[in-house]
């Protein structure tokens, strides 16, 4: 039987990235992961009609992809925010007081870990370590990590990322 | 690429030297604050001070002393500058051409620095991770031409056997016996993984080794390679290490190019290509049968083992798993030798191992120390003691599945048979040190609330076990605990440490186990009386007092 493969769910040149990439990893099963990384950074998330086209492009049912996704904590379903402000939740970070932090900033936020204010500007996240320990207490802003910050900065330093665009 | 052609290459390395470098950390740490920027401006400034003949910039990997960072370093001059800024930077160029710079000087003769022994971290602080021309300059894949070329693969296992070398990524298991048992296993395929899912919170040795001197890992995998018979490897790396995922993507493209990676190794018959695997966030994934899961992208959940991956492994196949920092030992064993590197730690733990020194202590950063020194002397000696004010109360080894090791047993050598019997593990490197302000019931909750997120869910003893252990935690933090609930929780403990699937599960109790074996009185403080026997309130009731000299 020859082996169709699916259109690209729409003309969006970014569906063309994803797809060099699965055909660069053969189009076989193992690819999933790696795939699903480059839908993330192409999207910011995983939606639905892409789960789905990855599915038939890879040959894995549905069910298995969702499973993947769901599976691990860096596959996101929902669309982020615009800016997006990492709390590092390591040991280190914790020992030196990184709950406080989270709390500070949700409260100038209004909102509560993993999630994103309701205007889209901004996704509250947390991670297990991203091993800049020597600064501890971190918060990665768009990528970038700041270190060795008190709750009252680390509120500061938001409030300077949120009056840039995106 | 022929050996004549590498030497050729190192000494036009050489030659090309400029007769001052100045070195400049662009490791993670220094880079958030700001590292590529100071870079920009010495460049700038060794062109205005017109010093272009004599001064090179250098960028380079993590020098350890993370808590001082950025960091420059001027061997040549016997100069260290800490704490610097793209502001301050210009001046210490400047104080080269006779000027002056207020930047904060550091010792390089440090404890810090002077006590430690570096052999997996000699080079990163020293050369260049985006070029491998660096990397040949030193001496760079000269053990893997002599491998490929000279030994035959039995000899290459039975040096590294001979080494005594163990695995780094925490339980110790001997390397040598792991090559052995890959290069006999019978498969079509073989295949050698290189675990850099290093997840324990407050642990990044293997993020510094990856980001300061890929070519060191791959050199080391791809000896593997060899000696067990592989002809392809995976380098499983955090998508939390953006940084290091870069600079192993330049390195393996530039070790292709060269011809020491890919198709006929230093043109031999020797073939061995290296793929980036990255990770998706899952702790579980450092479990070398979860991780094999999520390389074939599958949900990292691990499997019983036997059969073990040496056996069946990657689709079925031989695997040779091993971790970042094991195989960053692997090119210095065969350079320097076997007998040489058995010659450093103890009897039964062998060479050194590196450890992110963090949390409450003067120096913190990564260092790298012989097998047998005491958790004193990191603590006190290279680490400085605690912070002005404070006290040091234990130390933290292993992450979630370690234990804290209290002040009184600072004596304690590090190897991992002395740490095992204090009730913590070598761990992957992680030592966090806490001071009086830290409880330890609040601990053991973080890494219990760890596990349970971090639980695959595939066996009922961990999902459901490590739920209930943190509710109990929970409970008695909210000083809502009775005796009955700290009695639940130990059996607790034993249920889930006995009958888990894989190490998440059988380690998970581990903080709690070592903080009641050595703080239970943080834990009897917070007791409700049960009903009906209010006496076992504060350690002076009978049951307490029963309890604590169990």
């Amino acid at each position: 039987m020859k082996e169709t493969k699916p259109p690209l769910p729409s003309q969006d040149k970014r569906w063309k990235i994803i797809d060099a990439k699965m055909r660069k990893l053969g189009y076989k099963p193992h690819a999933l992961i790696e795939t699903l990384h480059a839908v993330q950074q192409a999207f910011g998330f995983l939606e639905d009609v892409a789960l789905k086209w990855v599915a038939k492009s890879l040959h894995v049912p549905p069910s298995r992809v969702y499973g993947v996704a769901t599976f691990y904590n860096f596959f996101t379903l929902k669309p982020q925010g615009a800016h997006t402000c990492v709390v590092c939740l390591g040991t280190a970070c914790y020992v030196k007081g990184a709950a406080k932090i989270v709390d500070a900033i949700g409260a100038f936020a209004g909102i509560k870990s993993g999630e994103t204010t309701p205007d889209k500007q901004l996704s509250l996240l947390s991670a297990r370590c991203i091993g800049a320990c020597g600064i501890a207490p971190t918060v990665v802003y768009d990528g970038n990590v700041a270190g060795r910050l008190t709750p009252e900065q680390a509120v500061e330093k938001l409030k300077g990322y949120l009056t840039h665009a995106a | 690429m022929l050996l004549e052609e590498l030497h050729e290459l190192a000494e036009k390395e050489k030659a090309g030297r400029k007769q001052i470098c100045v070195r400049c950390c662009m490791s993670a740490g220094c880079m958030s604050s700001q590292a590529d920027e100071i870079k920009k401006v010495m460049e700038k400034a060794v062109v205005d001070n017109n010093l272009t003949d004599k001064v090179e910039i250098r960028r380079v990997g993590c020098m350890g002393f993370c808590g001082q960072g950025p960091m420059i370093s001027i061997e040549s001059e016997g100069l260290l500058y800490e704490n610097v800024t793209p502001e301050s930077a210009p001046s210490i160029i400047q104080a080269l051409a006779g000027g002056k710079t207020d930047v904060q000087k550091g010792d390089p003769n440090h404890p810090f620095f002077a006590r430690q022994e570096l052999v997996v971290r000699a080079q990163g602080g020293r050369i260049d991770p985006e070029r491998i021309e660096d990397y040949i300059e030193i001496g760079g894949y000269s053990a893997l031409h002599r491998v490929v070329h000279e030994l035959q693969p039995a000899q290459v296992v039975e040096a590294i056997t001979q080494s005594g070398l163990r695995g780094r990524g925490g339980a110790g298991f001997p390397t040598g016996l792991k090559w052995a048992t890959v290069a006999k296993s019978k498969g079509e395929r073989k295949y050698v993984v290189c675990n850099g899912d290093e997840g324990d919170p407050g642990a990044f040795m293997d993020r510094s080794v990856l980001e300061s001197d890929p070519h060191t890992v791959l050199e080391g995998m791809a000896i593997a390679g060899y000696a067990v018979g592989a002809t392809q490897g995976y380098l499983y790396v955090r998508a939390e290490y953006p940084l290091a995922i870069s600079r192993l993507q330049i390195a393996i493209k530039q070790a292709k190019q060269k011809g020491v990676l890919g198709e006929g190794v230093f043109e031999s018959t020797f073939n061995f290509n290296v793929e980036i695997r990255i990770g998706a966030g899952a702790f579980v994934c450092g479990e070398e049968t979860a991780l094999m899961a999520s390389i074939e992208g599958r949900r990292g959940q691990p499997r019983p083992r036997p059969p073990f991956p040496a056996e069946k492994g990657l689709w079925g196949f031989p695997t040779l798993i091993n971790n970042v920092e094991t195989f960053a030992n692997i090119v210095h064993i065969i350079t320097r030798g076997a007998a040489w590197y058995a010659s450093l730690g103890t009897a039964k733990s062998k060479g050194t191992k590196v450890f992110a020194l963090t949390g409450s202590i003067r120096n913190n950063g990564l260092i790298e120390v012989p097998m047998g020194i005491t958790i004193r002397d990191i603590v006190e000696g290279l680490g400085g003691g605690a912070p002005e004010g404070k006290q040091i109360k234990a130390v933290q080894t292993g992450g979630p599945s370690g234990g804290c090791i209290p002040a009184s047993l600072f004596d304690t050598p590090v190897d991992y048979d002395s740490l095992m019997k204090v009730g913590s593990i070598m761990g992957s490197g992680g030592m966090v040190v806490m001071d009086n302000s830290t409880n330890m019931v609040d601990v053991a909750r973080f890494y219990m609330q760890f596990c349970m997120e971090e639980s695959c869910g595939k066996c009922i003893p961990c999902r459901v076990g490590t739920l209930q252990m943190y509710n109990l935690l929970d409970k008695i933090l909210k000083r809502q605990g009775t005796m009955k609930d700290l009695e639940l929780l130990e059996e607790l403990c034993d249920m889930v440490k006995n009958t888990s699937l894989c190490g998440l599960g059988q380690t998970a109790p581990n903080p709690v186990i070592s903080t009641l074996r050595y703080f239970r009185n943080e834990y009897l403080e917070l007791l409700q009386p049960d009903e009906g026997e209010p006496a076992a309130l504060n350690g002076n009731g009978k049951t307490a007092e029963a309890a604590a000299t169990r």
